[in-house]
């Protein structure tokens, strides 16, 4: 089977854009990557387009009547915060099927403020605040909070990754942000969800991502010259465990995809330059560094006092910002971090380069769940 | 994905309660807590005859070992230990707050999510694992749009 390149790929600046349609939004990122790749609407052959909000409202042929009706098969997928990434996946494995030499994937969400997730609807009374929380920062603070249970990671060490990651998002043009959150500020901020403050909750943007995938035969008649080659795509969701109807388990599906990543790949964490992970809130981030193996268990809190995930450091762990500074547009986010760790690969990350990366990965879940993985290398 | 504001909105509001509706008596909160209005009020799980699994409602087929029609009641025990928690500051509005969030693991199987009660709500009081009782009582006078009470559970420190 042939291999799968990425050969345009971007991403519009993630901010607040309500006077926008998601469309338009959509369009606006699809053209972007099109014209990095070079190419024309008229050259794709499928779109998979990736939205929560508007799941059911045709948003792939939304985008094309903004651009080019070009009567191409679309594919509208939703999966929680996966669907970017699955949208992506849907766009390679057509290329990898040898169905189609060139695809456009697409993610992009409007966001509205404010808390997500809650345990309400359905009939009777509502249940937030009597039955726990079923908010999205009281999931993955109880998250957080078994890792601290078995490590003794501390609410210091979960609010460090967001003083990590907002400085790296002031070298970012394209993040919501660009604030130095010192420890005292991130630890002092509003308590959201203990161990959770305001700012180590990811930021709730507007935002769209795009990308042109090719086969290896179109990569070489284009130019691999800045082409990414996509060495794994992984999707799982979650496997049976114990706890999980009460406490989504974002650990087990995110060790069953990367396994199968790096297998796929045919390398280890040892080999990977730099990161794009999924840290929605602070202290998933702490998870995800055992989960996809940039370390023992139990070494997380270690690995983010010693700074061996900031820029710089051993691995490099969410240098666009991440989703605590870039922003969190559900649906864009996995073809977001795509954009970014192509960009390293590039070499065309400006001040935050990663120096001399030549393997990254990204990682993204859904909750409900769904985990799904990237490994990408550089070509020339 | 977004959290449905419809139920809130009727419990924010309040409803006047009918007669009719009063005289049935207190509803349970999920439907896998039994023997609401009586003096016994339990949590009911259901157990798979082939892995042992404990889910929370009824079911079929087991998600765990996928075994199909082996699922039979059982009776959820009121001891437990606290695995995981949070403490919340910030809800819905007109939820009070702060309050704490607990999973606990119920002695003999099944694990449950809800309002840890009667301990300060303060990371140095909390202990994992710490022992604690579940209790029932009226769901914080909260009310459905018929004027119906509830019984909930709660977990409190273990006498
Ligand atoms: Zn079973």
């Amino acid at each position: 089977m042939s291999d799968v390149y990425i050969m345009g790929v971007d991403m519009i600046k993630f901010g607040r854009f309500p006077e926008k349609t998601v469309p338009q939004l959509g369009a606006t990122a699809a053209l972007m990557a099109l014209d990095d790749a070079g190419l024309k609407i008229q050259d794709m052959q499928a779109l998979y387009c990736g939205n929560l909000g508007q799941a059911s409202a045709m948003v792939g042929q939304r985008i094309l009547q903004e651009i080019g009706q070009t009567g191409i098969g679309v594919v509208n997928c939703a999966n929680a915060c996966a669907t970017g990434a699955t949208a992506f996946r849907e766009a390679w494995m057509s290329v990898k099927a040898g169905v189609n030499d060139v695809v456009l994937a697409v993610g992009v969400e409007q966001m509205g403020k404010g808390l997500l997730g809650g345990s309400g609807g359905g009939t009777g009374i509502p249940k937030e605040g009597l039955l726990g929380s079923g908010t999205m920062p009281a999931v993955f603070a109880e998250a957080g909070m078994e890792h601290a249970r078995q490590y003794g990671t501390t609410f210091e060490q979960f609010a460090k990754v967001s003083v990590k990651n907002h400085h790296h998002s002031t070298l970012n043009p394209k993040a919501m942000y660009q604030i130095e959150t010192p420890l005292e500020t991130v630890m002092n901020a509003e308590m959201i969800s203990y161990p959770n403050t305001k700012l180590m909750c990811s930021v709730n943007v507007d935002g769209a991502a795009a990308a042109v995938l090719v086969s290896e035969k179109k990569a070489r008649e284009l130019g691999m010259d800045r082409a990414v080659r996509v060495k794994a795509s992984v999707l799982t969701s979650d496997p049976y465990s114990d706890r999980d109807l009460v406490m989504p388990n974002v650990n087990d599906v995110t060790r069953r995809a990367a396994s199968q990543a790096y297998e796929m790949a045919g390398c280890g964490p040892e080999d990977i330059d730099l990161v794009e992970l999924h840290d929605c809130f602070a202290t998933a981030e702490i998870l995800h560094y055992e989960n996809l193996g940039l370390c023992k268990d139990g070494e997380a809190g270690r690995m983010i006092d010693e700074g061996e995930t900031a820029l710089g450091g051993r691995i490099p762990v969410n240098v666009s910002g991440g989703l605590l500074s870039k922003g969190h547009p559900l649906g864009a986010t996995g073809i977001a971090n795509i954009y970014e760790v192509a960009t390293h690969l590039r070499g065309e990350a400006d001040k935050r380069q990663v120096g001399g990366a030549k393997l990254g990965m990204t990682h993204v879940i859904g909750l409900g769940s769904a985990c799904g993985i990237h490994i990408l290398e550089k070509v020339a | 994905m977004g959290f449905n504001l419809e139920p809130f909105a009727t419990y924010l509001i309040g409803e006047i309660m009918s007669e009719e509706a009063a005289a049935t008596g207190p509803l349970p909160v999920v439907d896998w807590l039994k023997g609401a209005g009586t003096d016994d009020p339990y949590l009911e799980g259901h157990k798979c005859g082939e892995c042992g699994a404990v889910f929370l409602g009824e079911r079929d087929n087991c998600s765990s070992c996928g075994a199909r029609d082996k699922m039979s009641p059982t009776r959820l025990s009121t001891k437990g230990k606290l695995y995981s928690y949070s403490i919340v500051h910030r809800s819905f509005p007109g939820i009070e707050v702060p309050y704490i969030s607990a999973i606990v693991d119920l002695e003999g199987g099944g694990t449950v999510k809800g309002n840890l009660i009667n301990i300060d709500p303060d990371p140095a009081k909390i202990e994992f694992d710490m022992p604690v009782e579940v209790v029932f009582d009226d769901a914080l006078g909260r009310k459905d749009r018929d004027g119906n009470s509830y019984i909930s559970y709660f977990f409190q420190p273990a006498a």
